[in-house]
């Protein structure tokens, strides 16, 4: 079978699931099984068609596997968002179709060499940069829960950092590519990008006090900068100035400070000040409301999940308990709704995904590609890690989105050219005779 | 790169893999401590589309806590209603969406909700589940007798305080009722009411189960534990006798009689329990020394949290207090142990605390395990736990017991606690007034057993406590203990 019927058959596997958790919160809702759910599935099957006959011409030899997982992650947040409001499940299904439209809009503009890229990588730096400062601009930059994330441009507004994170890799790619000999050697005047680096993500920290942004960005940083040089030293050493460079953070935001106040003793026994409403509090009921509601979500939904469209997001009287439950918080609906069995799936796609990304990177013949696919793949990982590790109290909480699941347009679109990137560099690695170019 | 891109797979694979085994944590290991936590408003919101149990009162039966169904959002739920009001609203306590949950609400929770692990309920649980029903909790029958806690509420009126009975050979506790109360059914709109009570003390506290959690001076109910801790020292006999000045030297200072000006001269103990002299319990206590007193009080479960079904936290143990805990002395010499032989010098008690003193030295010094609940029963009335009699321990022999259950019965014959005469029953009970040191705002006691004749074993015993008294237990508090012990007794004889 080649790889192209092989993500046939994924895409109508994955719309099967798409289709069925529609028709169990429609069940739930309505107590009715409606047809809508058959016609949302052949949609949702329709909707990824297009891309998979975009890739049957534009690449035909790329991986098999990307896409149908793509259309699975997608399924599980179009059905979580419904859930939670029909209307935004509607807004997402949108975004997804805008999101597979780019997808092939990419394949199709990229198809005879996406290497081009490559020769335009100091303006994705710079583009990158720009992006993640963007926020901070005044009359433009917004700021939601403490955290500049988010910019308007008249009715739009998008969320610049998802875009920065591929132009980032894009720009390390090319780079790294060019550089890694004379970086590797460590002469401190080749080292001057690093810390260049370095300094931008703290800067963008101090200007947004988006430390999960910048976690996700020197994380993919270093990594690719561990692929392309192959030193562990550069890794210890670049850890060791972000944690250094936090730990002066810390001291002097109290923003991060209290990040990790929340996320080292969400609980307390004593009522401590309050800064919500001036008034002393039980932190639980302050400042770490969030996280703990969160938590108490997932614990509800044990091993087997209370059922899509069961949980329990809201008081009686319709009071949400959890806020940024679509965005932030999506993972604890889920794993409250679908259970560990549900929960631990929904991460078992996500692996798949990295192993497939992973091979992909292996299989590419050219430094730019490698560092290209491993840059994204890991970064996927990354953004996974810091937003789940966060709700699950593994890492501080910071507000980011979970990569095609959490609602928010310009996340979904970003994740959609990662994908495209993929497959672009598995399609020319999987290429016949590549091996000989 | 190859080999640098494998390993950044495993890293990327690894961080995901953490995420897999912190779900699990939370969702398994830590899911029963999370859902316990008071704060959890989703698992208490939650719980509000589970049929809750009802509660039962023993006799007359009755529902003390029902459900009223109400469609939110497409989903049904129960919300509680409570029938009998304030009557047994400390007992019951109350389950809302806005606040946490109090009382066996909070305490038979996994019961009423039917997430009790017992198989019987899972496998109905799951087939409701199965067929898309609400589930249904389990019932529960508590052993209170309604019509004699109205006797007790009514009794108390606006007074402070509260009234425990219970029968001390089986521990099924007949009344719990506490002063002032709540109409439990405000608790969710209209809490600002519950708070602007009527009562004679500041604060009212009216959501305070003054029953199990409120710590009392115990006065002379105290010298029941003394006496008993006398004899069982060998020390002492009923008929050890004592000249009564008036007043006992500790320390160099005086400690008087509640009444000074009529010494009783020679005075044996038992006379000297009925008639509650201060001064020959204060010579008692420093013959014995605090430690063996608190020693003998231990028996009786002091020091310890009484069992109960209700909330742990709804219950707090008797003992010396000092700075707000609970304080055992090092030494004897800590002590003033001539003072707390009579009930004063930092010993608080509970009301529940002292009705098993006085159902132990009753029953011939055995002491049970107080129950509010009987039985807990599925909705197709299929019995899951029933209550059986649980002994703590000995407290004191069998001859100790007796022998202050005699003097006690003087006391009623014809010492301080004359009011609480029953016709037809033996009565022995204890007066106490509690110096608080604020003039007219003594905390005055009776606690008292009720048995057939002299022979036989208490079937019936209580304890009454008032906050703020000008009079004595003898006056007040006494006749509240013979109301509600009659209301009780009058159902045993005809049933």
């Amino acid at each position: 079978m080649t790889a192209r019927n092989r993500e046939l058959l994924g895409l109508v596997v994955a719309s099967l699931i798409a289709g069925v958790a529609l028709a169990s919160v429609t069940i739930s809702r309505e107590a009715q099984v409606s047809a809508a759910a058959v016609a949302w599935g052949a949609m949702f099957l329709g909707l990824y068609l297009v891309a998979h006959v975009v890739a049957r011409r534009a690449v035909p030899y790329a991986d098999g596997a990307l896409l149908p997982l793509t259309a699975v992650l997608t399924a599980f947040g179009i059905a979580i968002n419904y859930r939670l409001d029909p209307e935004d499940g509607g807004r997402q299904a949108l975004w997804v179709a805008i999101g597979v439209a780019v997808l092939a809009a990419t394949l199709i503009w990229l198809r005879h060499d996406y290497r081009v890229l490559e020769s335009y990588r100091y303006l994705f730096g710079v583009a990158a940069v720009g992006l993640l400062l963007l926020p901070s601009v005044p009359g433009l930059g917004e700021r939601v829960n403490g955290v500049r994330l988010w910019v308007h441009v008249g009715p739009l507004q998008f969320q610049p950092g998802e875009l920065a994170k591929i132009c980032l890799i894009v720009f390390l790619a090319g780079y790294l590519r060019e550089k890694r000999e004379v970086v590797a050697q460590g002469r401190l005047k080749d080292l001057g990008p690093l810390l260049a680096i370095w300094g931008a993500a703290m800067l963008v920290i101090m200007q947004t006090n988006d430390l999960g942004s910048a976690l996700l960005n020197f994380g993919i940083f270093l990594a690719m900068l561990y692929v392309a040089t192959g030193r562990a030293l550069y890794v210890g050493a670049g850890l060791a100035l972000f944690v250094g460079g936090a730990g002066l953070l810390y001291t002097a935001l109290q923003h991060v400070q209290d990040r990790v106040t929340i996320w080292l003793h969400p609980w307390t026994d004593e009522r401590v000040y309050c800064a919500v409403n001036g008034q002393l509090e039980l932190r639980q009921d302050c400042a770490s409301y969030q996280l703990v509601k969160s938590l108490y979500s997932i614990a509800n939904g044990g091993f087997g999940g209370t059922g899509l469209g069961e949980g329990t997001f809201a008081s009686t009287d319709g009071t949400p308990l959890i806020p940024y439950l679509r965005t932030d918080f999506v993972y604890s609906a889920i794993a409250q709704e679908l259970g560990l069995i549900g929960a631990a799936a929904l991460l078992l796609v996500f692996m798949l995904f990295v192993v497939r990304g992973m091979r992909v990177a292996l299989r590419a013949q050219d430094g730019f590609s490698k560092l290209l696919a491993a840059g994204l793949t890991f970064g996927f990982a990354l953004q996974t890690f810091i937003i789940v590790g966060g709700v699950l109290r593994v890492v501080p909480l910071t507000g980011i989105t979970l990569p095609f699941v959490s609602y928010g347009g310009t996340s979904i679109v970003a994740n959609f050219l990662l994908v495209a990137g993929l497959l672009l560099v598995s399609n020319r690695a999987n290429e016949p005779g590549a091996s000989f170019r | 790169m190859n080999r640098q891109i494998a390993r950044l797979m495993y890293v990327a694979l690894a961080l995901v893999g953490v995420l897999v085994v912190m779900t699990t944590y939370w969702q398994t290991w830590a899911a029963a401590g999370l859902a316990d936590r008071q704060d959890n408003a989703i698992k208490r919101v939650a719980e509000f589309s589970v049929d809750r149990g009802l509660v039962f009162s023993w006799q007359p039966r009755k529902r003390l806590a029902r459900n009223v169904e109400r469609a939110v959002g497409g989903k049904t739920l129960f919300f509680r209603r409570y029938p009998q009001g304030i009557l047994a609203a400390h007992v019951v306590g109350y389950s809302t969406v806005g606040r946490s949950r109090t009382g066996l609400e909070r305490s038979l929770n996994d019961y009423l909700t039917a997430s009790n692990a017992n198989l019987s309920t899972l496998v109905d649980k799951a087939l409701d589940e199965l067929r898309g029903k609400p589930v249904e909790g389990n019932n529960v029958v508590t052993n209170i007798d309604l019509d004699a806690q109205e006797v007790a509420l009514e009794e108390l009126g606006t007074r402070c305080g509260a009234v425990v009975a219970l029968d001390p050979r089986t521990g099924k506790v007949r009344v719990m009722a506490s002063s002032p109360g709540f109409d439990p059914n405000l608790v969710e709109e209209g809490f600002d009411r519950i708070s602007q009570v009527t009562a004679d003390c500041t604060p009212g506290a009216p959501l305070l189960n003054r029953a199990s959690a409120g710590l009392f001076v115990p006065g002379s109910t105290f010298k029941v534990i003394t006496a008993a801790a006398a004899l069982e020292s060998r020390k002492f006999t009923p008929e050890s006798t004592f000249v009564d000045p008036g007043y006992c030297t500790v320390y160099g200072k005086r400690v008087n009689n509640f009444d000074t000006s009529r010494p009783f001269g020679t005075i044996d103990l038992s006379s000297a329990l009925a008639y509650s002299v201060n001064s020959v319990f204060c010579n008692v206590g420093l013959k014995l020394g605090a430690k063996q007193i608190l020693d003998t009080a231990k028996r009786f479960e002091f020091y310890e949290r009484p069992p109960l079904e209700t909330p742990a936290d709804e219950r707090l143990p008797s003992g010396l207090y000092q700075r707000g805990s609970l304080y055992y002395p090092r030494l004897d010499s800590d002590v003033d142990a001539g003072r707390m032989a009579f009930g004063q010098e930092r010993m608080l008690v509970t009301p529940l605390q002292m009705a098993m003193v006085a159902g132990a030295i009753g029953v011939g010094g055995k002491l049970v395990e107080p129950q509010v609940v009987d039985r807990i029963v599925a909705p197709g009335g299929r019995v899951i736990r029933v209550e059986r009699p649980v002994l703590i321990r000995r407290a004191v022999s069998a001859d100790t017991a007796n022998a202050v259950a005699a003097m006690m019965r003087i006391g009623v014959e014809r010492g301080t606690g004359t009011a609480a005469q029953i016709p037809g029953y033996s009565i022995g009970g204890k007066t106490g007034t509690g110096e608080t040191g604020v003039p007219g705002s003594n905390t005055t006691w009776f606690i008292a057993f009720a048995s057939r004749d002299e022979e036989s074993p208490a079937e019936l015993a209580i304890a009454v406590v008032l906050q703020n008294q000008s009079g004595t237990g003898g006056s007040t508090a006494a006749p509240i203990a013979r109301a509600v012990m009659q209301a009780i007794l009058s159902r045993t004889e005809n049933p």
